[in-house]
């Protein structure tokens, strides 16, 4: 059944707390290579949808495959198979740049001569050298979020999850990041990505827009200007969310 | 109603009897000390990269952190001799959710309401509009809110004593688009009750909501004026670009001999230009590297284009 083209498919996908429906039947698909933008308000029910793709959480209702492991009975499966990083969690404060890089590699299942070889690699690509030692939580917010999103795709993933990497970073290292981010999608990483900041949703090739739990528009950030009549993804998201009838 | 002088702040300097080496610089005034002034009833915005020094500032001018020289005062009062003073007329929202998460939303009010001998009733008024939104969940614990509904908690318990001057710490990062325009709406209203804010953010379009913005970089001000005026001051020839395959022009834009600089800014880029530039001559440029539909024409600039400039004359 499944696609090879698809790194995601899922189909109502839900998921229920008591009587709150957090995510409500929502459909799609990601295909390899892609970058996908997952927009919604704070308390669309963006988080739950991603724990469930991440093999986290368990789908009430509906079914689907992540990486090409069934969600519901292969979340261990996915959990190997993909990267993640968030603004709220990426490394580990209070161990050393190295030593970070060292914890994920064995996480993710690489051996000693892989992580060191690579680990070169990645310090070198960051301008990095420096600061191997450096303890994580002294690094600006801006190189910490660099530094998170290679340890992330460390292991070559098939798809990485970046759950607002870029939160209250500045407009220069917000771009520097998605350069890194087109880099990966140039070398067959699917990225899917959530983040409040509109003119970001503009470098993705496709954009969902969840309200309410529902998904109510996806389509190419161009498309959806046009379907809205809208100048940017910023007006689209206005005219969307204003129909949300959830007080979170 | 916020006057600070040759404030100076380094966190090497502070640690010097533990070793540290005072040579390096974290902290703000690196220069010659932070000056400026805030006006009473001024929304007042501060920007710059993580690192920059906008926590330390902010927690100074709150009474929470001694600066190692210069001064500073809010409402005539020194924030060092008159600290009791200065925590009477302030209200804070610091950048890391500080609320008491194991409390309900209602009891996280009533607290600051009576650490400032004060009741959410005598102060309903001010907090009304966003308090109201989260009314509905009183009972429910504030570590089990949506980051939006945390957001309007800690601002509405930052307002119940009815501050004269807010200190708000990046107070709408992680907040959806919608809701900090309804953030910014709410402000507005306070200004208009002349509550002065200080105001720290990454969002750009935020900046021009602002009645005065500070662009700060490396522990100093690089720039202090209105958002038009930044813009104003802008002196670079600013041109936008689009073409089918973005991520791709990026690169070649910046190869490009007559660009001087370029960033992606949404579904465009914006390019600044060397002299000797034609517009004929870059898109021959980029139609000859194979690309489709290439739309080259002026741009008017914005904060962001001005904090971009700046930051990159001040590395």
């Amino acid at each position: 059944m499944m696609d090879k083209d698809r790194v995601i498919e899922v189909s109502n996908l839900t998921k229920k707390f008591g009587r709150f429906t957090a995510v409500d039947h929502i459909s799609f698909d990601v295909r390899r290579g892609e970058i996908f933008g997952f927009l919604g308000a704070n308390g669309a029910g963006k988080t739950t949808a991603m724990q469930m793709l991440t093999g986290i959480s368990k789908p009430t209702k509906g079914n689907g495959t992540v990486a090409g492991y069934d969600i519901l009975r292969e979340n261990e499966k996915i959990k190997r198979n993909i990267g993640y990083m968030s603004q709220k969690f990426s490394l580990y404060e209070d161990l050393k740049v190295w030593e970070n890089i060292r914890l994920f590699g064995g996480i993710y299942g690489l051996t000693v001569k892989q992580i060191s070889q690579k680990t070169e690699e990645l310090l070198a690509r960051l301008n990095f050298e420096d600061q191997r030692n450096t303890m994580v939580k002294s690094l600006p917010l801006g190189w910490k979020q660099k530094l998170a999103f290679s340890v992330a795709i460390f292991h070559s993933p098939q798809i990485v999850f970046l759950d607002e990497p870029t939160g209250g970073v500045d407009p220069a290292m917000r771009r520097q990041f998605w350069e890194m981010i087109y880099e990966a999608a140039d070398q067959g990483i699917t990225v899917f990505v959530t983040t409040h900041y509109m003119d970001e949703a503009e470098y993705c090739n496709r954009v969902s827009i969840m309200v309410d739990g529902r998904i109510e528009a996806l389509d190419t950030p161009k498309a959806l200007r046009q379907m809205y009549q809208a100048n940017s993804m910023d007006d689209v998201f206005h005219k969307l969310a204003r129909t949300s009838t959830r007080i979170e | 109603m916020i006057q600070v002088d040759n404030l100076k702040k380094n966190y090497f300097a502070s640690n010097k009897k533990r070793g540290s080496d005072i040579s390096k610089f974290a902290g703000i005034g690196k220069h010659k000390g932070l000056s400026f002034d805030v006006n009473k009833g001024e929304i007042f915005g501060v920007i710059g990269p993580d690192g920059a020094g906008k926590s330390t500032l902010f927690r100074i001018l709150a009474s929470l952190l001694l600066p190692d020289s210069g001064t500073a005062s809010l409402d005539g009062k020194n924030v060092v001799k008159d600290f009791k003073h200065v925590r009477k007329i302030i209200g804070y929202m610091p950048g890391r959710f500080s609320l008491y998460q194991d409390l309900s939303v209602e009891e996280n009010l009533t607290f600051f309401a009576t650490v400032f001998n004060t009741t959410i009733e005598e102060n309903y008024d001010l907090i009304k509009d966003i308090y109201s939104q989260i009314e509905p969940f009183k009972t429910r614990r504030a570590g089990n809110l949506s980051g939006g509904m945390k957001q309007k908690l800690a601002l509405s318990c930052a307002l119940i004593h009815k501050p004269k001057v807010l200190i708000l710490d990046e107070p709408t990062t992680g907040v959806d688009p919608v809701s900090r325009k309804e953030f910014w709406d709410m402000l507005g209203r306070l200004r208009d009750q002349d509550i002065t804010i200080i105001v720290s953010t990454a969002y750009m379009d935020e900046a021009s909501r602002c009645d005065r913005i500070a662009l700060m970089l490396d522990g100093d001000f690089i720039a202090v004026n209105s958002p038009q005026g930044i813009i104003d001051d802008y002196k670079e020839e600013l041109w936008a670009v689009q073409a089918d395959n973005m991520s791709g022009s990026l690169i070649d834009l910046r190869k490009y001999e007559d660009v001087k600089s370029c960033f992606a800014f949404g579904d465009k880029h914006h390019i600044t230009i060397k002299e000797g530039f034609s517009k004929e001559k870059l898109y021959n440029y980029l139609s000859e590297k194979g690309y489709k539909d290439i739309i080259i024409e002026k741009a008017t600039p914005t904060v962001e284009d001005c904090f971009l400039a700046l930051a990159e004359e001040n590395v």
